[in-house]
């Protein structure tokens, strides 16, 4: 049997960006969370908002399970505002998570918040990283970033920090043999367009989710296989299987 | 410990909780979770004749204490269903409810001999999904539809049959006199009520279907308020439900005239929210010294019968 929703108690939530937050939970138990995997989490006792919200692991060290976040509705505005010593509601870890069988060199493509999982999967994945990391104008996680990264290429769309426009302006697939990507779906899309036939790409997609366990078909997505869970099949799906719409 | 055993329809259930359809799946990911043979009954997703891939687009969208959903009725087919999900459903040791969805009469009527040769306990008629054409609405708006459909369905029915009604019924109270009429052995309401949610920035609906179906506690009193206006109109055993989140919203419907109660978004919120109430359920008799739940069933407005 799995664990139900279990009640964490924050060590920290700190605001490392603006609308970023970093909340960093007390765990005891030892749980095997793989990179990509998810947790929905719950920061209020009242049934508005209705839904828990899905978020992904950012990292996890010695009893301490951290994730990164925006401040994008009510929800996560509620989960802001908490503090040092208040609980958070978690279920989880819910979903497939990334293969990290793949071997030889790898890139690393985040756009944004979508730079949440990519630490925790850089420490647990092997061999050469280059790490190409996309913002709108503030950067943030970088340090934990380089850290563990061979190459680390940042962007910003204003030209605020280092190279000005995309993060994937400088990418060359045929460099690597595997690519792995998080981010806005129009970046994501262009990830997969540039690696098709020469490399392949792991994607971690969004979906709103209702869940989060696989019954509600809520956050389903259309792929080549016909249709899947993004919380239960994913969120990290062969980036030749996807089929974006719109 | 006080019992919450219930029997309708010849059929004995453990407790009033049965897991609502859509909201559950088959039971298979709750099964991680908890023993499903707790639950008084398990509804299964809607089924539909042939395979269905279900909606494109956004699916879901919350809305203040609730949820609008546009799923589209995704399942693999009543066949599937039979081969692949009724048997797994079957070892838990719990009631089965075969949700059947269906676009067309003969679809409905195709479904129910294919359904009749299982070990289902019971048949819960769709007639209420408003977020396919073919999902069965079409029917539970005016009564004049849902008998045509009832009578037929209720001909070659060998199962139990209970009737979904959808609360955009032109009338709740004459919809649930006319099914009666018609052959349904029971009623269970309501389903989702029809809404929509507007993308501002983009000038567009939320959903692909524009309409979509909204569930969960801001229906709630809406939902209680059905249930008790039909529970004074029909004779046939209740199945309520409506944004149900504790047991104290479980003895409302009971009160208000319900035998049996669902429980639909409630399990988004909480995988084990059916545990919870099924305990609190019988810790409340145990507490008012009731002995059966029959005792408070209904209760609401009975005198007015008298």
């Amino acid at each position: 049997m799995l664990d139900g929703y279990k009640s964490l108690t924050i060590k920290s939530n700190t605001e490392i960006s603006t609308n970023i937050f970093e909340i960093k939970l007390e765990m005891d138990l030892e749980k095997e969370i793989k990179p990509g995997q998810f947790f929905m989490i719950r920061g209020w006792e009242t049934n508005d908002p209705f839904l828990p919200r899905p978020i992904s692991v950012a990292d996890v060290e010695e009893n301490t399970l951290t994730f990164l976040y925006e401040v994008r509705g009510r929800g996560t505005h509620i989960v802001s505002k908490l503090c040092k010593g208040d609980t958070l509601d978690i279920l989880g870890p819910l979903g497939n998570g990334f293969s990290l069988k793949g071997a030889g060199k790898k890139a690393i493509v985040s756009g944004g918040i979508g730079i949440a999982p990519m630490v925790y999967l850089l420490k647990n994945l092997e061999g050469e990283i280059d790490f190409y990391a996309g913002f709108r104008s503030e950067v943030y996680w970088m340090d934990k970033v380089k850290e563990h990264s061979n190459f680390v290429f940042i962007s910003t769309e204003d030209g605020s920090v280092c190279h000005k426009g995309f993060c994937i302006d400088e990418f060359d697939p045929t460099k690597y043999d595997e690519v792995l990507t998080c981010g806005p779906i129009p970046m994501m899309k262009r990830v997969i367009e540039l690696c098709k036939g020469i490399v392949p790409v792991q994607v971690s997609m969004e979906s709103k989710m209702a869940c989060g366990i696989g019954a509600c078909l809520g956050c389903t997505i259309e792929t080549r296989d016909g249709m899947k869970r993004v919380c239960k099949e994913g969120p990290i799906f062969k980036g030749s299987e996807v089929i974006f719409n719109g | 410990m006080a019992n919450a055993k219930v029997n309708i329809c010849g059929i004995d259930f453990k407790n009033p909780v049965i897991t609502a359809s859509g909201t559950f799946g088959f039971g298979r990911e709750y099964a991680d979770y908890f023993d499903l043979s707790r639950l008084g009954g398990i509804s299964s997703k809607g089924l539909t004749l042939n395979k269905k891939d279900g909606n494109k687009g956004i699916r879901l969208h919350e809305t203040p204490s609730g949820l609008l959903n546009s799923i589209g009725l995704q399942n693999p087919g009543v066949d599937a269903f039979i081969e692949e999900e009724l048997p797994f459903m079957k070892e838990q040791n719990t009631v089965i409810l075969a949700n059947v969805g269906g676009g067309s009469l003969e679809e409905y009527l195709k479904m129910i001999e294919k359904l009749n040769y299982t070990d289902i306990d019971m048949i819960e008629l769709n007639i209420s999904c408003p977020n396919v054409k073919s999902g069965g609405m079409a029917f539970g708006i005016r009564c004049v539809d849902a008998e045509r459909v009832v009578k037929e369905v209720k001909t070659i029915c060998k199962k139990p049959l209970i009737v979904k009604l959808s609360p955009n019924a032109e009338n709740i109270g004459d919809m649930a006199e006319s099914c009666v009429e018609s052959g349904a052995d029971a009623l269970s309401l309501v389903n989702t009520f029809s809404g929509m949610a507007i993308d501002i920035y983009g000038r567009k609906p939320v959903f692909d279907n524009t309409i979509a179906g909204l569930s969960g506690p801001c229906i709630k009193p809406i939902a209680l308020r059905m249930v008790y206006e039909v529970s004074k109109r029909v004779d046939v055993p209740i199945i309520g439900m409506g944004g149900i989140m504790d047991y104290k919203d479980a003895i409302e419907f009971i009160m208000a005239g319900a035998d049996l109660i669902q429980i639909g978004s409630g399990n988004f919120i909480n995988p084990t929210i059916s545990l919870d109430i099924i305990d609190g359920i019988e810790d409340f008799m145990e507490k008012q010294g009731i002995r059966d739940l029959s005792e408070i069933k209904g209760i609401i407005g009975r005198e007015n019968l008298c």
